[in-house]
């Protein structure tokens, strides 16, 4: 009994798993009251993420994305940091990717080497650049973010349709078949589905993120920061440059996301009136994954494939695919409210202990 | 001095949202507790308001149907902020999660209704009965001033008159004492009485129904229906209003008519020769760059409540 109660405590991986199945059954309630059948939406939503290779292959690039972006959201919060520019910080480095990929020549590998690392050092320094203003003229993080997020966007339209515009359309022009990351037989594998490069470079940051969290002096720093920025003062540590350091980290965790939209999916930029909203998923997969790396891989696999299954759900079951945000929303909500999860255990615990 | 007085009159047409959701913003704030949920509940607003000025249109109540859709934004929204005052108030969770649950929640779960409703389409029908510019007897006779200030959409003059009441209730009456003690030392508050969670019970949930009526004003006058992208991203700039007028009523207004003012002079200055020149996204980063400069060049002087961010427990002073 006690060994059962103590996997009560360990709220780290508990609340998060409880919180998912509540919100997953929400989201059956809610259909439920709204006419649809539950049970197919979500054999539709499973279906369309194992359904072909194809599907399976999309649903895994989808994944990476949320992965990076948990990344970034992620290390930013062990630095007691609210990064919610991570939507800038991807457009600025998708920005990078495609200067790079139409306005080079160079042969195929460079290239491709080339663009990703401009645009991730562009994701780094608009990060970098909320993280600097934060510790030099002590403005909240979440309203730079905020303002660089919009300054990004009408910056990228502005350079798209002054520089690389595709005439007669309302996005860029395409990079330089010598810069994609896709990779080509693997595409062909998977019936077209757009796998790239990226993805080994997310396992390569997911690893990367655990390591210097836990391993490095810069990690330690972080972290001492994270927990109590005056005692990591007061102990010499520089904070407002392990303020900087970490943002440009998640500005580049960022920019990655946008290089492999660009890169290895799309090959260029639409012109949006809003920004894609990838940051704030990264959120809610941070969030939900505890800030660690293992967490934030698990959390952004869960939430990319729900994401990508709920195109599947107007299909099967015509139940509008924006559910699954609804869900989303429920789960962090879960998350960052553990007492109302609490709450659904109260009954429960109580009876044990009676009977204890 | 016409192209002026026009400036004038677009600025007030497009501040009036701002003013509404940066004054929400603000009483929650003022209470400690974080909103960045204003985009959703701006989203809130908009929704509820088109739902039911359509449907009250469609049961034949005429001109009366866009009041009741400004009526149904503030009160069902109610219910929708209450859900982020009970998430950061009784759970003490992440306040700016939970307003970033707040966004994503109103979006998704707008956009779910709207397909649920109209059988699968993107946006709720187009009003035929909304709000229209109304002049005010005399005043609007006065020239330039008169089409400047005096000929709006009704919703402007109710957006002032929350301006000023608001600033009245904040600075000059118990409750607003109270709400203000509540945000810069709830320990204190709590000592000589003061209901600490109570009073930002009745600030957040207040706060999401006013930042309603912002959305609702989108809605009822310029675009005559609700669909996704009805609101995209002016809670933001509404949260920074918020911050940009130092989280005072009339700083409040003052930056929304800025923000509003940005987005008036793209409207106008296309007009002349050499702003056709300017490209036009450097009109839309106008308000976002000059929020950042400004902020920069006058830091120390805008100074958040104390407690911002704090969930309160008793016994800690």
């Amino acid at each position: 009994m006690n060994k059962f109660m103590s996997i009560f405590r360990r709220e780290s991986a508990v609340i998060p798993v409880v919180s998912i199945i509540i919100g997953l059954l929400l989201g059956a309630l809610i259909m439920l009251i709204g006419g649809y059948d539950p049970l197919l939406a979500y054999e539709s939503l499973v279906i369309k993420i194992f359904g072909s290779s194809y599907d399976f292959g999309e649903a895994l690039r989808s994944i990476v994305p949320l992965v990076m972006c948990g990344l970034a959201v992620g290390i930013a919060f062990r630095a007691g940091l609210f990064n919610i520019g991570v939507d800038g910080q991807i457009i600025m480095g998708s920005l990078g990717a495609l200067i790079v990929g139409t306005k080079l020549s160079l042969p195929p590998l460079l290239h491709a080497i080339v663009a990703v690392i401009f645009g991730a050092i562009l994701g780094g320094l608009w990060g970098a650049l909320v993280g600097y203003i934060k510790a030099k003229r002590g403005i909240n993080e979440v309203i730079t973010s905020i303002m660089f997020n919009f300054i990004a966007l009408y910056f990228s339209h502005y350079m798209i349709r002054t520089f690389m515009p595709q005439a007669g359309t309302q996005r860029s022009a395409m990079i330089e078949e010598s810069a994609s990351i896709q990779i080509g037989w693997l595409t062909q594998l998977m019936g077209g589905a757009r796998i790239h490069w990226g993805f080994l470079l997310t396992i390569l940051a997911v690893i990367f993120y655990h390591i210097y969290l836990n391993r490095t002096k810069w990690g330690y720093e972080l972290r001492a920061v994270g927990l109590n920025p005056d005692a990591a003062e007061y102990a010499g540590m520089k904070v407002s440059n392990v303020m900087v350091r970490t943002m440009f980290i998640s500005g580049v965790f960022g920019g990655l996301v946008g290089t492999f939209e660009v890169l290895g999916v799309f090959k260029y930029i639409a012109i949006n009136s809003v920004t894609s909203g990838l940051g704030f998923d990264g959120i809610a997969v941070a969030l939900l994954g505890g800030n660690t790396a293992l967490g934030v891989l698990l959390s952004g696999m869960l939430i990319g494939a729900l994401t990508y299954g709920s195109q599947g759900m107007s299909f099967g079951a015509e139940v509008p695919g924006e559910i699954i945000r609804m869900v989303i929303g429920f789960i962090i909500f879960f998350v960052a409210a553990p007492g109302i999860v609490k709450l659904f255990f109260r009954p429960l615990t109580n009876k044990m202990k009676k009977k204890v | 001095m016409d192209i002026i007085s026009n400036l004038i009159n677009g600025t007030l047409v497009f501040s009036t949202a701002f003013i509404f959701a940066a004054l929400g913003g603000l009483i929650s704030e003022r209470s400690g507790v974080i909103n960045i949920g204003l985009e959703g509940f701006m989203v809130s607003g908009a929704f509820f308001s088109a739902i039911i000025a359509y449907y009250a249109e469609t049961a034949g109540l005429g001109g009366l149907s866009p009041w009741l859709g400004v009526i149904g934004a503030f009160v069902f929204t109610a219910i929708f902020s209450s859900i982020h005052a009970v998430a950061t108030i009784r759970f003490k969770a992440n306040q700016v999660v939970s307003g970033v649950v707040i966004n994503i929640l109103a979006a998704s779960s707008t956009f779910f209704l709207v397909k649920l409703i109209f059988e699968g389409s993107a946006e709720s029908p187009l009003l035929t009965t909304v709000f229209h510019k109304f002049r005010i007897p005399f005043l609007s006779d006065i020239p330039f001033i008169g089409n400047a200030f005096f000929n709006n959409y009704p919703t402007t003059y109710i957006a002032i008159a929350f301006v000023i009441v608001i600033y009245f209730i904040i600075y000059r009456t118990a409750v607003g004492l109270r709400l203000r003690a509540v945000g810069e030392h709830p320990g204190a508050a709590d000592t000589v009485g003061v209901k600490v969670n109570r009073m930002r019970y009745m600030a957040v949930i207040l706060s999401g129904s006013i930042a309603a009526l912002g959305g609702a004003t989108i809605v009822l006058t310029s675009n005559g229906n609700f669909a996704f992208n009805t609101i995209s991203g002016q809670g933001y700039i509404a949260l920074a209003a918020v911050i940009f007028g130092k989280w005072n009523p009339i700083g409040a207004m003052l930056a929304s008519l800025f923000f509003g003012l940005a987005q008036a002079v793209k409207d106008q200055l296309q007009i002349f020769e050499f702003a056709a020149r300017i490209p036009n996204e450097f009109f839309y980063m106008l308000p976002y760059v000059l929020t950042m400069l400004v902020l920069i060049g006058a830091v120390g002087k805008a100074r958040a409540p104390k407690a911002l961010g704090e969930p309160y427990e008793v016994g800690k002073r």
